[in-house]
């Protein structure tokens, strides 16, 4: 096992390495360049003041030379200074990530345990009405677009209802877990909604499967309740598919954040890394996405690691 | 299931209280955007302009009627009041801070904090983004505490535009720890520390700085002006602009402004179509100039028949009254009525089909078979117009004019880019083979050297620099520029903005369209905010809002 999660580790930072390259090469590519941006304002801005910016900004330089000294100084701990934030890359990217793990985590959470209880409650009848209703469900939150989704949640819950603050992440002068808590509430739900109805749909369709499997069938024959058949014998077998689609859709997480962090205007990884690659910030996008990519790689890993857990015939080595 | 309906239930009573009240001591403002940082001179940012307006004051701002006006002297030079004089081939304007004036920490502004911001900004390593104000000073001489006079290089017309300044007592120990290019701005105590009092000189200092989400304001205790009328002010940034629109009606932001990104001129015409009386709307026209730039080196624009015959055939008036409600006045030139430079000379043109398909005529382009006009070699007349991608209103627009071009045999193919495309590729490598659409923004009675001389014509050469897209050479502007920039002979000065406005509209480098309006989103509570349609936001005199 530990030389599996050894090699795997090895793995994940050559990748993380050719990411890196591909990264900053793409962020290259685009057009423009942040000087541009600046300049576009600047009524008196004149072409050697351009040039003396992307000299003091290293961008006169190739892309290919401003990648090495990146990457020179990431191996040393420093990630560069993010110029939309006016700040170390640590220091913008460390609240952020904290503020995407909690909203990520807990939506994921919550919508793991509805899609465990809406699949299973409709893998035991399919084709029935519930299954039918659960099904409508599950297509909606596949369908309906995030941003939609909260715009409407803000409009219901915030604008309608005033149950909730349509925005940020506290009340200025407040500070308290309520306050906090009542800002995560709707974008929680949101992204729980979002992912919820293709979980759903994969825990519905491995559950049925493993429903009908001879192993199942056996437990029955030996006399187990319907309760532990379903919720042992079925569940763990049927987990199995379930976990690698989870773990594959964790990363894709950022995505969703990316969108509710945006409708809330919550300070997350998510719209901090589509900012940064609009506003041209190359150590910021840079770094978060590569963040984005090692949250990948890193449950892909716990995928690999609870298949050993869930089905005792598959050993790592 | 009843456990977990009682746990929801417990849940919301919990978390879903009503929202408070909003308190009138405290002021919610909805942007769409965020600024990279708050150091008054690096990165250009209208955000963060319209932000440090509230903390730190330039020595002079043009106000609401357009007029410059001393907010930290105790008055403007002048050649008149002998401030300003001639000496040698320069000028030496001399600056007289107010009395009394305090940083946030209690420590006296002097004008060595002018001498001290002249240093950093004559320094080219320093990050500074506007070097061009501060290369025309050689030297600033620090007289007494409350006087110093800046020695210029040259003429300069704007001379009584008199700058910001930066606390020495605070910022000296991050210019002095500089050692590569640009070390400076990162070390600089507005983008480490910002809510260090010491840096404003404001009514209101920033006491809370949530990177990419808000920005809190309170009162400065060592303001001495007029006392400020809010506890606190909330600066928060809602990128996607119908959440912001969402959040203004739910409450939780009291205030969109016009001047900074906030709400656009389309939702908040919307917004006051479906609730004319819950908020005050305001309507600002502004400097900000929408125009279509033609590519001079195409041959077909390079007629001036063509170029007049694409102006003739726009019905801008109904297109601004329809799609803005009238609220952007239809442009002459590039100068717009409020400017006090404004020469009523130039008219608008008039919308004038007729005229139009009389002088492509003239120019050999006659309709064929499909309406389309041709030349005599059987070419199309055919022209790629593009502008960004995803502004609904400007491509509303642009499907308008399409449609008016086409009724006087012009094809318009349409090709628009992402802005990032079209301002980092497209426009400034004059990529564009016809026309583009896109707003200038620039400052009252600004000499336009960047966009409309013929030296600031983007080139490989000059690695693409200058704004002059077009490709516009014209002895007459150039010389007029100059005399903009440089003769302090009010008639002088005046005559060549009329000459500047009578060659744009005889030549027509660019289609005049409209100059926008800045659209205001105001609670009924809040009283004196005065916008000014420039760039001297009106968060310079947010000591006069108050709630009522």
């Amino acid at each position: 096992m530990a030389r599996f999660i050894l090699r795997r580790i090895l793995q994940a930072a050559f990748v993380l390495l050719v990411m890196s390259f591909v990264i900053y090469s793409l962020i290259g590519l685009m057009p423009g360049d942040p000087i541009d941006i600046m300049i576009a304002s600047n009524p008196g801005a004149t072409p050697e003041l351009a040039a003396a910016l992307r000299k003091i900004y290293g961008l006169d330089q190739p892309l290919l030379s401003r990648y090495g000294h990146w990457l020179w100084a990431a191996v040393q701990g420093d990630f560069g200074y993010s110029r939309l934030h006016s700040a170390p890359v640590l220091a913008v990217l460390a609240p952020a990530l904290w503020q995407t793990c909690k909203l990520m985590l807990i939506s994921f959470t919550a919508a793991v345990l509805l899609a465990f209880a809406l699949g299973i409650v409709a893998a035991l009848r399919p084709g029935g009405p519930v299954d039918a209703l659960i099904s409508l469900f599950a297509f909606a939150g596949i369908s309906v677009p995030v941003f939609w989704l909260a715009l409407m949640m803000i409009l219901v819950f915030a604008v309608d209802l005033h149950w909730f603050p349509a925005s940020g992440i506290a009340t200025v002068g407040d500070g308290s877990i309520r306050d906090y808590a009542r800002h995560m509430v709707m974008p929680v739900i949101t992204l729980a909604l979002a992912q919820t109805g293709g979980f759903t749909r994969f825990v519905r369709a491995s559950m049925i499967e493993s429903l009908r499997s001879d192993h199942v069938r056996t437990a029955r024959a030996k006399g187990a309740g319907e309760g532990r058949v379903v919720l042992v014998h079925a569940f763990r077998t049927a987990l199995i598919p379930v976990v690698t689609v989870m773990a594959l859709n964790f990363g894709s997480l950022f995505g969703g954040a990316l969108l509710t962090e945006t409708m809330f205007a919550q300070p997350g990884m998510g719209k901090m890394i589509y900012d940064s690659i609009l506003g041209n910030d190359y150590n910021l996008a840079l770094t978060g996405l590569l963040f984005a990519t090692l949250v990948t790689l890193l449950s892909n890993l716990l995928a690999d690691i609870a298949y050993g857990w869930l089905d005792p015939r598959i050993t790592l080595a | 299931m009843r456990v977990w309906a009682a746990m929801a239930v417990a849940a919301m009573v919990v978390f879903a209280a009503p929202a408070y009240a909003a308190p009138r001591e405290q002021l919610v403002i909805g942007v769409s955007q965020f600024p990279s940082t708050l150091h008054p001179a690096v990165n250009p940012e209208a955000i963060k302009s319209y932000t440090m307006g509230f903390g730190l004051r330039p020595i002079s701002a043009f106000d609401s009627d357009w007029k410059n006006t001393c907010l930290q002297c105790t008055e403007l030079p002048s050649l008149a009041n002998g401030l300003a004089r001639m000496e040698g081939h320069g000028m030496a304007v001399t600056v007289k801070l107010r009395s009394g004036l305090l940083w946030g920490d209690g420590v006296p502004v002097t004008a060595g904090d002018l001498a001290f911001m002249w240093k950093l900004g004559h320094d080219p390593e320093s990050g500074f983004a506007d070097l061009s104000y501060w290369l025309r000073v050689d030297s600033i001489e620090v007289i007494d505490d409350l006087t110093a006079v800046m020695h210029l290089n040259q003429p300069w017309t704007q001379f009584d535009h008199l700058p910001g300044m930066l606390p020495e007592h605070l910022e000296a120990k991050a210019a002095a720890a500089g050692k590569q290019p640009g070390d400076y701005a990162k070390q600089s105590l507005y983008a480490r520390a910002p809510t260090t009092p010491g840096l404003y000189n404001g009514p209101y200092r920033i006491t809370q700085y949530d990177s990419g989400t808000q920005v809190v304001l309170e009162p400065n205790p060592y303001w001495h002006g007029t006392a400020p009328g809010f506890r606190r002010i909330v600066i928060r940034a809602i990128e996607n602009t119908a959440a912001l629109q969402a959040n203004l009606q739910s409450g939780d932001v009291d205030f969109a402004p016009g001047d900074a990104p906030s709400l656009t001129l389309d939702q908040v015409l919307a917004l006051r179509r479906q609730h004319p009386d819950a908020w005050t709307y305001l309507f600002k026209p502004a400097l900000s100039y929408e125009h279509i730039d033609l590519n001079l080196d195409n041959p077909i624009l390079a007629d001036i028949r063509v170029r007049r015959a694409l102006l003739l055939a726009l019905d801008r008036r109904t297109l601004a009254d329809r799609l803005f409600e009238g609220m952007q006045p239809v442009a002459a030139s590039f100068v717009t009525p409020l400017d006090p430079m404004h020469d009523n000379a130039v008219p608008v043109q008039p919308y004038d089909p007729v005229r139009a398909r009389a002088l492509l005529a003239e120019a050999g382009w006659r309709p064929g078979p499909d309406g389309i006009c041709r030349n005599a070699r059987g070419e199309r007349l055919s022209l790629e117009f593009g502008t960004t991608a995803g502004n609904r209103v400007r491509e509303l627009a642009q499907l308008v004019m399409k449609d008016q071009w086409r009724a006087v045999g012009v094809e318009a193919l349409v090709k628009n880019d992402p802005a990032r495309t079209f301002f980092g590729e497209t426009v400034k490598r004059r990529q564009f083979s016809a026309m583009a659409m896109y707003a200038w923004s620039t400052g009252i009675s600004y000499p336009p050297r960047q966009v409309l001389a013929s030296d600031q014509i983007p080139t490989a050469s000059n690695n693409w620099g200058g704004s002059n897209y077009m490709g516009f050479r014209d002895a007459g502007m150039d010389a007029a520029i100059l005399t903009a920039e440089t003769d302090l002979d009010p008639g002088h000065q005046r005559a060549a903005w009329a000459a500047m406005q009578r060659i744009y509209a005889e030549q027509l480098p660019a289609l005049p369209l409209f100059f926008r309006a800045d659209a205001y989103v105001l609670p009924k509570w809040l009283k004196g905010v005065r916008p000014t349609g420039h760039s001297d936001y009106s968060s310079l005199w947010a000591e006069d809002w108050h709630a009522e």
